[in-house]
């Protein structure tokens, strides 16, 4: 079977579960190490460095990191990195001189960005510390984006978001509020060397049923969001339907229960597996005395004299799968207003269609996946503004690529010309069975987050409801970590076939075999492959045998007992930390290139 | 030593045999020995060999001596019964413990140094009263617990660590057991479970005394160039002389039935023995034969069931014993009284 290349980078980088599904690669482990040492300011500066947003993303980020966990593929439960990420956030100690700073003498560079959501604050905090002069334009008069219009107070406190967009802003950018683009062209004619769109997915899709335009009391779930957050909306009526069962009528549900609901549906369509809420976003609805109403299907809007009653629905009956339906038969519900969350759309009237600017079918503009560059060289698109709603996260990602490809384009070099991202080994041990990790597999349960009482956290709308983890729980949840970052490198020349590593391996990851077919040579493992998205390890020919070093990575709890128990080190516990080359910042090179 | 025991996270594909229990139910404390030492290989195939036979722990003996393959029992099968005696009476406790409780399943770990030297006549007699139990020799030639001396079973010539020669003849434990008339004899490898895994199993369903020889390399000691015990020496040559497999007595006899020709052994409870392969003219059922072969082939390790006869009494059935242990008789049966033993001390008047 085909030898595993571990030169490349990424092979010891898909190990590490959690930073290969983190979009913007955060290394998970060793901030939760750092945790773990109560090295908080350490442990929030390292995520900062790839996420930006460490305290608003402990709290409200879409964890693509949670349901790729080694952890949760041992026992059923995941270790909860979002929770630990905030603890950072929340315990870190002074960070002002930690912080990127920008160069008194800028490099004569201006890039406009447009919007001040997490997108264009990862562009210009990328490039603020090369001497860019970043010109962001906002709509609103508070910088954030979706991040504050569209994620409630008692999720997202004002001062954690405040804290961390301020940290990119003032490093001096030229932030003009309230003052949204109007016209593409027009920017394009103020003379910037590069231009980057992050102005999100701001349009919410509308539910064109009979009686829709007839009342006042029907609205838009992320236009009434940003309503109340701007303190424009202080009140709901009692009975209230959420329609649609995404993430964005979890925060409409719990918001409306908070100004003043009190009988409130979710109203979703399918059966409860095909919600796309998250299921801790779906639980804390529940947990705030919603009701999630499945198998409705929205047929009309009742209104009598012009004042909205409630919605008739049609009861539908799924197939198996959820593919088909059939009708049972109609319901009306009451309810005083009705809030309409069935996705967000991208929404471009502002640029005009004759400036180089392709878009496609769906009216999208046509973005590189890599250099986030539109079919006009220096107008970068990312965020949800690229491909529609994605999250945070993602925009963060975004960011991070379109300026590399914003500082190639105004150096010159051609935006397809990526630094590489590069990786360091580097040995944990300590001494004989001593190593510089904590190796021994913890099995406590994961810690359930506190919340806020349920009587008092519907007395104050910013009040957050999440209290994050105290002490202990802080302690017992970093050491569910399995330091899958500390990863077991083998070295065929050394070894003698003793079998020690294959004996001891408690999850039996590893088989020593002869060479053959992978599909035959996976029948001979130690235990069945039983995750084929995991990679197989097949070392280079043995010296003694000429036989095949195996290891599946599924399960590996990295223990090192395979190390400790190898005779002559051809097994050794290395850390991998990957390099991840940003803006003006090779990987390998130790500080930001100050220009 | 390692610095953690196991994790206990399992492989969700862990199965449980008969009796409900893993394979990480068998498993002990964790090694003290040496890192790569060809024992703790051998504990795995224990662990393997007794999962898959479904034997509850409880119904097990481990009995050792003295060195480093004594200190082994302890390293597999937590809850069973343990004795760890002087050295080099393995054999001789082995015997009287089953003599007193024969429902328990014995597996006696010794090595080369505990059976070869001090133990040699105990182990030679429980050979000869065909003492139903598996009987391991970990066989590295040398002692391992003393740094490297010469063992009973270091060949001629074979060097020592810092490149003396041994110059005694060693004592091959299968011809000798071969000689005086043992019931069941295989050698093996550490480093060969696939053969050393179904070899356990067949010992342990073995009517009497099974004799298991098990090449297993001092990783400290000896396994450098010029030893004839080391890794890379054995791998060189060593020959698979029978391929066995063993088919539990529950087994579908039809499907596991072998390729035409192939020999099986019933053996006492059942369980069946095949032999998918054997050097022409050889077999394994026939005392002659096998020390023949076994003569003519000195220069290689001869590994695999070399012979086994089922058809020997073991000790309880030649001593026409109780059928059930001693526990199980009334007292007063078991002890019968003054009376009693004065009438017996009669007769000898």
């Amino acid at each position: 079977m085909k030898r595993t290349n571990t030169d490349d980078p990424s092979y010891f980088h898909k190990v590490v579960d959690c930073q290969w599904a983190c979009p913007a690669h955060t290394n998970v482990p060793e901030y939760i190490r750092l945790i773990a040492q109560g090295r908080f300011t350490d442990a929030y500066m390292l995520n900062r460095e790839s996420n930006v947003f460490p305290g608003i993303l402990g709290r409200t980020c879409d964890r693509p990191c949670e349901p790729a966990c080694r952890r949760g593929r041992l026992d059923g439960k995941p270790v909860a990195i979002c929770r630990l990420k905030r603890v950072a956030a929340d315990l870190k100690g002074e960070i002002g001189h930690l912080l990127p700073q920008a160069p008194a003498k800028k490099n004569g560079k201006r890039v406009a960005c447009i919007g001040a959501g997490p997108s264009s604050l990862s562009v210009a905090n990328d490039l603020m510390p090369l001497g860019y002069e970043v010109v962001m334009f906002e709509k609103y008069d508070k910088p954030g984006g979706l991040m504050r219009s569209n994620i409630p107070s008692f999720r997202l406190p004002e001062h954690v978001l405040g804290d961390e967009t301020a940290a990119i802003l003032d490093m001096g950018v030229d932030i003009r509020y309230n003052s949204p683009v109007s016209s593409m062209k027009d920017l394009l004619g103020q003379g910037f060397d590069a231009i980057f769109v992050g102005s999100g997915a701001p349009r919410g899709k509308n539910l064109d049923l009979p009686g829709r335009n007839d009342t006042d009391r029907i609205h838009l779930g992320i236009d009434w969001l940003e309503s109340v957050a701007f303190n424009h909306i202080e009140s709901i009526g009692e009975k209230v339907l959420i329609i649609g069962v995404g993430n964005t009528a979890m925060d409409c549900c719990r918001t409306s229960r908070r100004l003043g609901g009190k009988d409130i549906k979710v109203m979703a369509r399918r059966p409860r597996a095909y919600f796309k809420a998250s299921s801790w976003e779906l639980e804390d609805a529940e947990e705030e005395g919603i009701e999630i109403v499945i198998n409705h299907a929205p047929k009309r809007f009742v209104l009598e004299n012009g004042v909205l009653k409630g919605m008739e629905f049609e009861r539908l009956e799924w197939d198996a799968d959820a593919k088909k339906s059939r009708v049972i038969d109609t319901v009306i519900i009451p309810a005083d207003d009705v809030i309409l969350a069935i996705g967000q759309e991208n929404s471009f009237p502002w640029i005009e269609r004759d400036i180089g600017i392709d878009f496609d079918k769906g009216d999208m503009p046509a973005v590189d996946e890599t250099t986030m560059q539109c079919s006009r060289p220096g107008v970068f698109f990312g965020g949800d503004a690229a491909w529609g709603p994605k999250n945070i996260i993602w925009a963060v990602a975004h960011g991070h690529a379109a300026a590399i490809s914003v500082h190639n384009h105004c150096q010159g070099i051609p935006v397809t010309e990526r630094l590489p991202d590069r990786m360091n080994l580097i040995s944990q041990k300590m001494g004989l069975s001593e190593w510089s990790y904590h190796n021994d597999y913890n099995p406590v349960a994961r810690q359930k987050m506190k919340h806020v009482d349920l009587k008092r956290r519907f007395e104050e709308l910013s009040l957050e409801v999440e209290l994050g983890f105290d002490v202990e729980q802080t302690a017992r949840e970093a050491q569910r970590c399995l330091n899958c970052d500390v990863e077991t490198v083998f070295t065929a020349a050394k070894c003698i076939e003793c079998d020690a590593c294959v004996d001891i391996c408690p999850l039996l990851c590893l088989t020593i075999t002869r060479d053959g077919e992978e599909a035959e040579v996976r029948d001979r493992l130690s235990a069945p492959a039983v995750n084929p998205e995991q990679a197989l390890y097949a070392s280079v020919p043995l010296p003694q045998t000429g036989r095949l070093m195996l290891k599946d990575e599924d399960l590996c709890v990295h223990c090192g007992l395979c190390a400790e128990r190898c005779p002559t080190a051809a097994w050794d516990m290395l850390k991998f930390e990957l390099e991840i080359s940003y803006a003006g910042k090779a990987a390998h090179e130790p500080a930001l290139a100050q220009v | 030593m390692p610095s953690i025991t196991k994790p206990v996270a399992v492989h969700p594909s862990l199965h449980r045999n008969a009796i409900g229990l893993n394979l990480r139910d068998y498993e002990g404390a964790m090694s003290t020995l040496c890192a790569g030492c060809g024992h703790d290989s051998i504990t795995a195939a224990l662990i393997r060999a007794l999962w898959e036979l479904s034997i509850e722990p409880h119904m097990i003996a481990k009995l050792s001596g003295i060195g480093c393959s004594s200190k082994t029992p302890t390293y597999f099968v937590n809850g069973a019964h343990g004795f760890n005696s002087a050295h080099g009476r393995m054999a001789a406790i082995a015997t009287g413990a089953n003599a007193a409780n024969r429902e328990l399943t014995y597996i006696g770990v010794s090595g080369d140094g505990d059976s070869l030297s001090i133990g040699l006549g105990h182990m030679c007699h429980a050979i000869r009263r065909n003492v139903k139990m598996l009987y391991v020799i970990e066989n590295n030639g040398v002692y391992g617990l003393t740094k490297g001396q010469f063992s009973a079973s270091a060949d001629v010539g074979s060097k020592s660590k810092r490149g003396e020669a041994n110059r005694m003849t060693p004592i091959d434990p299968v011809m000798l057991a071969l000689s005086i008339g043992a019931t069941f004899v295989a050698r093996s490898f550490s480093g060969d479970k696939e053969q050393l895994v179904p070899i356990l199993k067949a010992a342990i369903a073995h009517r009497g005394f099974a004799l298991v020889d098990v090449i297993s390399p001092c990783v400290t000691f000896n396994d450098h160039n010029g030893s004839t015990k080391s890794y890379l020496y054995t791998r060189k040559h060593m020959q698979r002389t029978t391929e066995a497999d063993f088919v539990p007595p529950a087994s579908e006899i039809l499907a596991t039935i072998g390729p035409v020709g192939s020999t099986t052994v019933t053996m006492h409870d059942g369980s069946v023995v095949r032999f998918n392969a054997v050097p022409k003219d050889y077999d394994p059922t026939d005392r002659k034969k096998v020390l023949n072969y076994l003569q003519e082939n000195q220069g290689s390790i001869a590994t695999g069931l070399l012979y086994v006869d089922e058809t020997v009494a073991n000790m309880h059935e030649m001593n026409a014993t109780p059928a059930g242990p001693l526990w199980s008789l009334p007292y007063e049966k078991l002890c019968p009284g003054t009376a009693a033993l004065n009438e017996l001390q009669e007769d000898y008047r």
